[in-house]
């Protein structure tokens, strides 16, 4: 039997998180009433024109530039001819040859990929190639009803990015991880918010798949429906599988160029249409709109372009000695990475690895089931590098410190007042501790004894009745060394 | 001498000396309107109600302070029909919004009064194509008004309006203009707002008035252009006093006669009125200099691939489902879309649907519409060039006077080659003007014959100084 060679290219379009819609002035809302923002421009109606939303426009080079895509020096729009109800002109408003953004790559990283699939990663730091990123209007909402069909004209017009990849992507997970790590980014650069289950994030899928040592791409197959990130994995091993099974005669079918909807409930996808059925959409210059200049965008975009997720790993790495995988948890939201960043600031004295590992382990652990994630951090990046602080120098235990962290979670304040509030304070006042210790030696000189015949654990006991006579309160660590000086001498 | 009769500038005279009142100029245009509609066909709808309305409340100290004008049906007035001359709109179709144009022209006091009959979708150069009803010539009444903007000619020349607005593509302003003796002019494209003209073929339309007399264009004209944020294609730049050059002599202005207009096939009567004109033009002190504008021959068929390509999309959004027209015996999808538009549309209007759809096909695009851009290029450098030499360009506006009724209409190609004249001002997004220049005798009639005067990018204001010198003289 033959191994396969999977090819897949994705084709995912990304609402803009602009105020208003792509060619009028209607706002982009979620929710609201249906055909309550529309205008004429957005319905479609006689003699209503469009007119570009330069923020869309802005946001989409934006994207380009973090993606490494070079941007055209003229840009144009094109109508894409066809019928549909949900598509008020009868033409989408799309760019044919002229787009925004060509070329460019979306880097993957390890995090990006299924939990399952981490370890098993088959092309570490990959760059999946883009071939464009084109600007475009959104459909209206179409809802079937048992004898007809209502359509909310709310969403036509929002501003759609289309971001096309090349046939980059070998395997189910490279496209999960793909998603996750374009997503990453849409949201890094603020251009998206990338949900999926809202819909502000779809994906079409093309995937085609070949024996080993064919050079040729095999037929491609287009998916359509695929709702949700866990949903694109499901979609890819059941159409890979049913297109293996097809070349090896066990599926009666044929493979055609075509497109199929994925059934996420029943687990298969089915037949569109064939290639033979495709529209002609006569693409042509919309002699509404005028070509673009980019040049001066392009110079006033440039300083926009964020610190990267890819980048910001590797700085973590560098400056504040993470492990790659603390960076790459820490860099995998904008926020979280400037709280860590805001903590590691507080106070240079204070480790960023300590930093790291509290933010890591404790802090997104009691975040997770927090509406608002780390915007909403009752833990001010103050606090925890205080609260670390006061480890560090051995004031408190660590148990101790977890329990004024949890407290600092659930109600606020700062460290020292929690620690004072619950008498955590470790004596360190080392003439205090030389009076209790002295005290213990004078009342016990036959473990002074023992201690002077080389008995480490006979030192322990001083240690632990010294912290018995102050209550739990002594700094472990000095009265030692006030044993180890005053027995030993 | 009745209100309808007159010019804007003789009633902003009278109104400015409370001879008159905004409503008695209102009034007299329905009177008129009643009394010969029923013959010239001109209106197909008018409020005369919503009008006086409008009127009692004008703003007399703005320059068109109470003053009506008759619009075309294709331009969106809010509140009432936009039916383009066709049955797709004209049962359920009210605009809810104002064009641009008509923003304007409320801003400057004028009060848009009527709806005026059209070739369907602005696609015929007779009116014939209208599916709403008849318009006649009043020079003729056996005779078309010229088209596309037939109703806003006819109400004009008849009498039955002050001023029209009307919209020009390949001549649909000029031509009627021509054929009705009224004067016509279409500006330089982007110089009027196109958001809310319902869209034909968007790089060639532009709305332009139709008036008694060159200074009645250019008054009005000031209240028409400029950059409306609503329209991409609009001009962002200064809007000169369009009458700024009335009055003015044209001593040394050089006026291009090109030769390939000048050709064999013109009616005899349209050449000699225009020889004459040309006479007339050189006493005033101008000097005629022979031009060449060699891609002259493509440009009817670079205009009817690129018109009815950007119209094929244009018109597409005429499908029954948000309005217009929607056929009762669709059983599907499918059917709705095609009975809907079946029923809906006129033969011309879906013969140049089919043509635009045609030319952009894929394996036909690159030969037909690639092709076609090519050639609008050199037709556009044509003129270009010529103005190197030339102030103006000097031609008939239509090769022949008014036919009459049903004469063209079995000939759809002959009736494409009327407008050979006027198209190339389109395509190279010139400003055009057409005036009255005397008769010319057909089938024992005098009918209106026109001069075609053309001008340099933006410079309407040479275009109509000639205009006038010429009326004047
Ligand atoms: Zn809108």
């Amino acid at each position: 039997m033959p191994k396969y060679i999977l090819t897949i290219g994705l084709e995912v379009h990304a609402q803009l998180t602009t105020r208003s819609k792509m060619f009028c002035g209607c706002p982009v809302e979620f929710g609201a009433e249906p055909n309550t923002l529309t205008c004429p421009t957005c319905l479609g109606l006689p003699g209503a024109l469009p007119v570009l939303n330069e923020g869309a426009i802005e946001k989409t080079i934006l994207t380009g530039m973090m993606l490494g895509c070079t941007t055209p020096p003229v840009v144009k729009w094109d109508r894409k001819n066809y019928f549909y109800p949900d598509m008020p002109k009868n033409y989408q408003i799309t760019q044919f040859d002229l787009p925004l953004c060509l070329g460019g790559g979306v880097p993957l990283y390890d995090l990006a990929y299924p939990k399952d699939a981490q370890k098993t990663i088959a092309n570490p730091g990959k760059v999946v190639k883009l071939t464009r990123i084109h600007l475009e209007e959104d459909v209206a909402k179409s809802t079937h009803h048992d004898k007809f069909t209502t359509i909310d004209f709310n969403r036509a017009g929002t501003p759609l990015m289309e971001i096309v990849s090349d046939p980059d992507i070998d395997s189910a997970e490279e496209a999960v991880a793909y998603l996750n790590s374009l997503r990453q980014i849409l949201i890094y650069g603020g251009v998206s918010d990338a949900d999926m289950e809202k819909g502000q994030m779809r994906a079409d899928v093309n995937i085609s798949v070949r024996p080993e040592g064919q050079k040729e791409l095999g037929v491609k197959i287009e998916l359509k429906n695929i709702n949700s990130m866990s949903a694109i994995r499901r979609a890819i091993k059941a159409e890979t599988e049913r297109q293996i099974d097809v070349l090896e005669g066990r599926n009666p079918e044929k493979l055609v160029q075509s497109t199929r909807r994925w059934d996420d409930d029943a687990g298969v996808t089915t037949k569109m249409r064939d290639k033979e059925d495709s529209h002609d959409y006569r693409y042509f210059p919309d002699p509404d709109l005028i070509p673009l200049r980019t040049e001066s965008l392009v110079t006033r975009i440039r300083p926009l372009v964020p610190e990267l997720p890819h980048e910001k790993r590797a700085r973590f790495e560098s400056d504040y000695g993470c492990s790659a995988y603390d960076a790459d948890v820490l860099a995998s939201e904008k926020e979280l990475a400037a709280y860590y960043e805001a903590a590691v600031a507080v106070n240079t004295q204070v480790p960023a690895k300590k930093l790291a590992n509290w933010v890591i382990n404790d802090l997104l652990g009691l975040l997770k089931d927090t509406e608002g994630g780390i915007n909403a951090c009752p833990v001010k990046p103050e606090a925890l590098s205080e609260l670390v602080a006061v480890v560090e120098a051995g004031k408190i235990s660590n148990n101790q410190a977890k329990e004024v962290f949890a407290e600092m979670f659930a109600n606020g304040g700062s460290a020292s007042n929690i620690i004072k509030a619950k008498g955590f304070e470790q004596v360190s006042d080392t003439g205090a501790l030389e009076a209790i210790v002295d005290q213990i030696i004078a009342s016990n000189p036959e473990k002074v004894a023992e201690v002077k015949g080389g008995n480490e654990k006979a030192m322990n006991w001083f240690t632990g009745q010294a912290m018995k006579a102050s209550q739990g309160k002594a700094n472990p660590k000095i009265v030692t060394e006030i044993v180890r000086k005053k027995v030993l001498g | 001498m009745s209100l309808a009769a007159s010019t804007i500038s003789a009633l902003r005279q009278r109104l400015a000396s409370k001879e008159i009142t905004p409503r008695d100029i209102v009034t007299d245009v329905a009177k008129a309107i009643e009394a010969q509609n029923a013959t010239i066909g001109a209106y197909l709808s008018w409020d005369v109600e919503k009008a006086l309305a409008e009127a009692d409340k004008a703003d007399l100290s703005q320059p068109l302070g109470g003053i009506p004008i008759g619009i075309k049906d294709n331009i969106n007035v809010t509140g009432e029909p936009c039916t383009c001359g066709s049955k797709m709109l004209a049962e359920n179709y009210k605009a809810p919004y104002d064009a641009g144009a008509i923003t304007k022209l409320r801003g400057a006091g004028a009060v848009p009064f009527g709806r005026l009959n059209m070739d369907e979708f602005a696609m015929g150069s007779s009116t014939e194509n209208s599916a709403l009803g008849v318009t006649r010539n009043p020079r003729d009444l056996d005779r078309i008004p010229g088209g596309s903007s037939g109703g806003s000619a006819a109400a004009v020349a008849g009498n039955l309006a002050i001023a029209t607005l009307g919209s020009d593509t390949g001549g649909s302003i000029r031509q009627p203009a021509a054929f009705c003796g009224c004067v016509g002019i279409k500006p330089t494209y982007g110089r009027v707002s196109r958001y809310g003209l319902v869209a034909f073929a968007s790089s060639l339309d532009q709305i332009g008035p139709i008036t008694k007399t060159v200074e009645d264009a250019a008054i009005l004209l000031n209240h028409l252009c400029g950059k409306d944020l609503r329209d991409s294609t609009s001009l962002d730049v200064n809007v000169p006093d369009f009458t700024s050059g009335l009055g003015r002599d044209i001593k040394g202005l050089r006026v291009g006669l090109p030769k390939e207009y000048f050709i064999s096939g013109i009616h005899a009567g349209v050449s000699a009125r225009v020889n004459d004109a040309i006479k007339k033009l050189e006493s005033l002190g101008a000097i005629p200099v022979e031009i060449s504008l060699p891609h002259t021959d493509v440009g009817v068929s670079t205009y009817y691939i690129i018109a009815p390509a950007e119209a094929s999309a244009n018109l597409a959004r005429f499908d029954g489902v948000r309005y217009g027209h929607r056929s009762s015996d669709a059983k599907d999808l499918m059917e709705h879309y095609m009975m809907s538009r079946e029923e809906g549309f006129g033969p011309e209007v879906k013969r140049r649907i089919l043509l635009g759809t045609y030319v952009l096909s894929s394996g036909y695009y690159d030969a037909y519409y690639i092709k076609a851009q090519r050639a609008r290029t050199l037709i556009r450098q044509d003129f270009e060039k010529a103005f190197e030499n030339v102030d103006v360009i000097v031609s008939p506006t239509s090769p022949a006077p008014a036919h009459k009724f049903g004469e063209l209409k079995e000939d759809p190609l002959a009736a494409y080659l009327e407008d050979i004249f006027t198209i190339p001002v389109n395509l190279a997004g010139l400003p055009g003007i057409s005036i009255p220049c005397g008769t010319a005798e057909e089938g024992g009639k005098q009918l209106p014959v026109g001069l075609q005067i053309i001008g340099r990018p933006l410079d309407e204001v040479t275009l109509l100084r000639v205009a006038d010198a010429f009326e004047k003289a």
